[in-house]
């Protein structure tokens, strides 16, 4: 009975991302009762200075299920955002998370709405998994009025915050020190929920990365920083840019964990087991072993500083979705073609949405001038002679 | 006129359309009420209250902008004649009434806390409110201003310190990027309230990195406002209203000026934040000024005066935006104008203000505007050479006499 009704939150958790579509119908194999799953995490995990969690974590049918729809959403909407930029709909900077899902999924899996996550620029997927929708996001995208950011913001600034996604930054590294800020917040109205800060490979060698974390520790903040490691800050190897690679040591003082970030389900212990902790005692760091299989952006082909060879072999050997496949094949949790159909009505979504972002309007040209300031600032604009020329600054 | 009938033909042609040259023309905020009356508080969230405030004592609001005495001006009903302090001890006051008004404000520096801050801005409030409110931070400008404006980002009012405003650049990024631009870029979603606040200017031979005027190198940052205080009375309001603002606000303060003694109202008040003031009404010329430099300004009026000049001194207060609506009335009064600043010469505020001035009254203008700055050099620390680098009264006067020939 305890674990229907986990089943039935968890998939109540990752709801939006289906939120236009019907419910998984229930598959004859795994009926109501749903039985927990236990699975093994691929590897365990590396602690410094900490006990690390167990490797065996319990999950349900439908829980997987979820992740695996959930995943090939993600997974689905880069590649074609990746065509869409081909075709020159999407311009500018556009970074893409596939290959990284795994973390976004499970980290969600394992906090709540109330929690804080902020990130970097490769923010689509952080988006989704939040709750944000496909056409909010194509449509921010292709710079359309209704984006998440109401086209002014672009790739790189993706925000919602009603389910506590502070973004989508473009400067490498700055957003971990606003990460802490999140998390000082929350300490300070006392509200019992902790703030995830993402940060990559690249970023874990910026100065304010170590100066927010020595805050951090000092005043016993509720932060988690998360370092997504997929071994290349645009070209440059992490061998070649970092003298110590192991990120999770990097905080010294304060503990770390090393996860596989290509297993869903050890994300997922990790992050709930770093949310206990940071609770508790403050900081922890947790490196998410993880890989992209883009480059770091569309300008970038991604093969110049890696061979072929190691991209595929990444995919054929970690890719998170294709582990869950096996997961749920093994544990016969559903036919193969039924995740093939559910591959099929993803695509289809997908596809919707971005006929339908495609359809949305350009932002009006007054939107040039709102929002610069809050709107408290209610100025009254007036001309050299107040009588003639007169505006109200949005 | 020609200008206003310009903005008048484009307002008709263009209904829908917000266009940038209204922008230019002018943002202040105005109460709704006027000018005219004396009293009237425009309170920097954009609510405009009327005579009668729930908040306020009735009848005893003083917020009239002019720098005489307060009492000189107020209501005939006899307010007490207020209390003397120093001008950081008016800081200290203002930040306190906030701080006690609202429980999300806090105070984020280095030695604000148990040391009581560097210039005693902070003294007292971190027994006061303890350690969770009033925040000593390590010297990391970059994280702890980055930390202020995430947790500004959920609602809290951080009021973050530097200790010096030249150390804010290594915060450069944050304040430019994300202060003033996650407004923005989140269309709408979050506001950041956050003030930003400390001591810059040309000091008593600190050397060139103390010496900075950091105004020039925010004042394009969109989304940033800046102000700069200059007397006890309008450091008090300006916090008060800055700490009240959605907006990030940098609050500019002077080394100099943190001991300047001033008799200030009781009552509580708060300034508006986009307004300049008229430090003394005259007919010749315009000369406009903000921080430190309007003492050299008086101190140049009073010889001035000697000579039968009869200049108009404003202190622009708001540095972005600028209050074009009483520096055009000025203008158009006197069609002189000279700007008196601290910051270098090249593309200090006296620039973009000179450009503002000619932009929309060229045609009230009957001489070339005069730009007084410093020089564009690092500050030397010989006092002889430190002297020459900023602006002095004698050049002040001279070149008033030139200007109005």
């Amino acid at each position: 009975m305890a674990a229907a009704a986990a089943a039935r939150r968890l998939s109540a958790a990752s709801l939006p991302l289906r939120h236009h579509h019907l419910l998984l119908r229930p598959f004859a194999s795994s009926a109501s009762g749903q039985p927990p799953i236990a699975v093994e995490t691929s590897v365990p995990f590396t602690g410094h200075k900490i006990e690390p969690p167990s490797r065996l974590v319990d999950t349900t049918p439908s829980e997987l299920l979820s992740f695996f729809r959930d995943m090939s959403m993600m997974r689905r909407m880069e590649i074609a955002a990746d065509s869409l930029y081909k075709s020159k709909l999407i311009r500018g900077f556009c970074h893409l998370y596939d290959g990284q899902e795994a973390v976004a999924i499970g980290l969600e899996a394992a906090i709540t709405k109330k929690d804080a996550i902020i990130t970097a620029y490769r923010d689509h997927c952080i988006f989704l998994a939040r709750g944000g929708s496909l056409v909010e996001s194509y449509a921010e995208l292709m710079g359309r009025r209704s984006g998440c950011s109401k086209g002014k913001g672009g790739s790189m600034h993706f925000y919602k915050k009603d389910s506590g996604f502070f973004g989508g930054h473009g400067i490498v590294g700055a957003q971990v020190p606003l990460g802490c800020g999140l998390a000082f917040a929350q300490k300070y109205t006392k509200e019992g929920t902790v703030s995830f800060a993402l940060y990559g490979d690249g970023a874990a060698n910026q100065g304010q990365l170590f100066e927010a974390l020595n805050i951090s520790a000092l005043w016993d903040l509720p932060v988690i920083l998360v370092c997504e490691n997929n071994h290349y800050g645009m070209g440059t190897a992490e061998w070649r840019a970092a003298k110590s690679p192991a990120y999770y040591k990097r905080g010294d003082y304060v503990p770390g964990l090393k996860v596989d970030g290509m297993d869903v389900l050890a994300v997922k212990q990790a992050c709930k087991f770093a949310k206990e902790y940071a609770l508790q005692n403050g900081p922890i760091i947790l490196e998410m072993d993880t890989y992209r299989y883009h480059g770091h952006s569309m300008s970038d082909p991604g093969s110049t500083y890696r061979t072929r060879d190691e991209i595929t072999g990444v995919r054929q050997e970690r890719d998170p979705i294709e582990r869950i496949r096996k997961l749920i094949l093994s544990n016969e949790v559903a036919t193969a073609s039924e995740l093939k159909d559910i591959e099929k009505e993803v695509r289809k979504e997908v596809d919707d949405a971005i006929a339908q972002a495609k359809e949305s309007p350009m932002p009006d040209p007054s939107e040039l001038f709102t929002n610069v300031y809050a709107k408290g600032l209610g100025a009254e604009v007036f001309g050299a002679d107040r009588k003639e020329v007169k505006a109200v600054l949005p | 006129m020609a200008a206003a009938l310009q903005t008048a033909a484009l307002l008709s042609a263009s209904s829908n359309l917000i266009d940038p040259q209204r922008f230019r023309v002018g943002l202040s905020a105005r109460s709704l009420i006027g000018r005219r009356g004396s009293i009237f508080v425009v309170r920097s969230d954009g609510r405009t209250s009327g005579f009668f405030n729930a908040k306020s004592r009735s009848g005893n609001l003083i917020t009239n902008a002019v720098a005489t005495k307060a009492d000189a001006s107020t209501s005939s009903t006899a307010s007490k004649p207020g209390h003397e302090l120093l001008l950081f001890e008016a800081l200290r006051e203002g930040l306190e009434e906030e701080m006690d008004r609202d429980p999300h404000v806090c105070v984020m520096g280095e030695d604000v806390g148990h040391y009581g801050g560097s210039y005693k801005v902070t003294k007292g409030l971190a027994t006061k409110y303890g350690d969770l409110r009033v925040l000593d931070t390590p010297i990391a400008e970059n994280s702890f201003t980055g930390m202020g404006i995430g947790a500004a980002m959920t609602g809290l009012r951080p009021v973050v310190e530097g200790m010096n405003m030249g150390f804010l650049l290594l915060a450069f990024n944050q304040i430019s990027n994300n202060c003033g631009m996650l407004h923005y870029t989140s269309g709408g979603q979050f506001k950041i309230p956050i003030v930003i606040r400390g001591p810059g200017g040309v000091g008593r031979q600190l050397g060139a990195e103390h010496s900075q005027r950091l105004e020039s190198y925010f004042q394009s940052i969109p989304g940033l406002q800046m102000v700069a205080c200059s007397t006890a009375y309008n450091a008090k309001g300006l916090m008060k209203a800055a700490i009240r603002s959605e907006n990030p606000v940098v609050l500019f303060e002077h080394v100099l000026l943190y001991n300047l003694k001033e008799r200030i109202p009781d009552e509580e008040y708060v300034l508006c934040l986009e307004e300049a003031e008229m430090v003394r009404p005259g007919e010749h010329i315009t000369i406009l000024t903000y921080s430190r430099m309007r003492y050299h300004v008086m101190q140049a009026v009073k010889t001035l005066v000697n000579k039968g000049y009869d200049p108009e001194v404003i202190d622009i207060r708001s540095l972005k935006p600028f209050d074009l609506y009483t520096i055009g009335n000025s203008v158009k009064k006197t069609h002189r104008v000279l700007i008196v600043e601290e910051c270098m010469r090249t593309g200090g505020i006296g620039s973009s203000l000179r450009a503002a001035i000619i932009d929309n009254f060229w045609d009230y203008l009957d001489a070339p505007i005069m730009c007084l700055s410093s020089q564009d050099v690092p500050t030397p620390y010989a006092g002889t050479l430190e002297e020459w680098t900023v602006v002095q009264p004698a050049q002040i006067v001279a070149a008033v006499e030139q200007l109005c020939q």
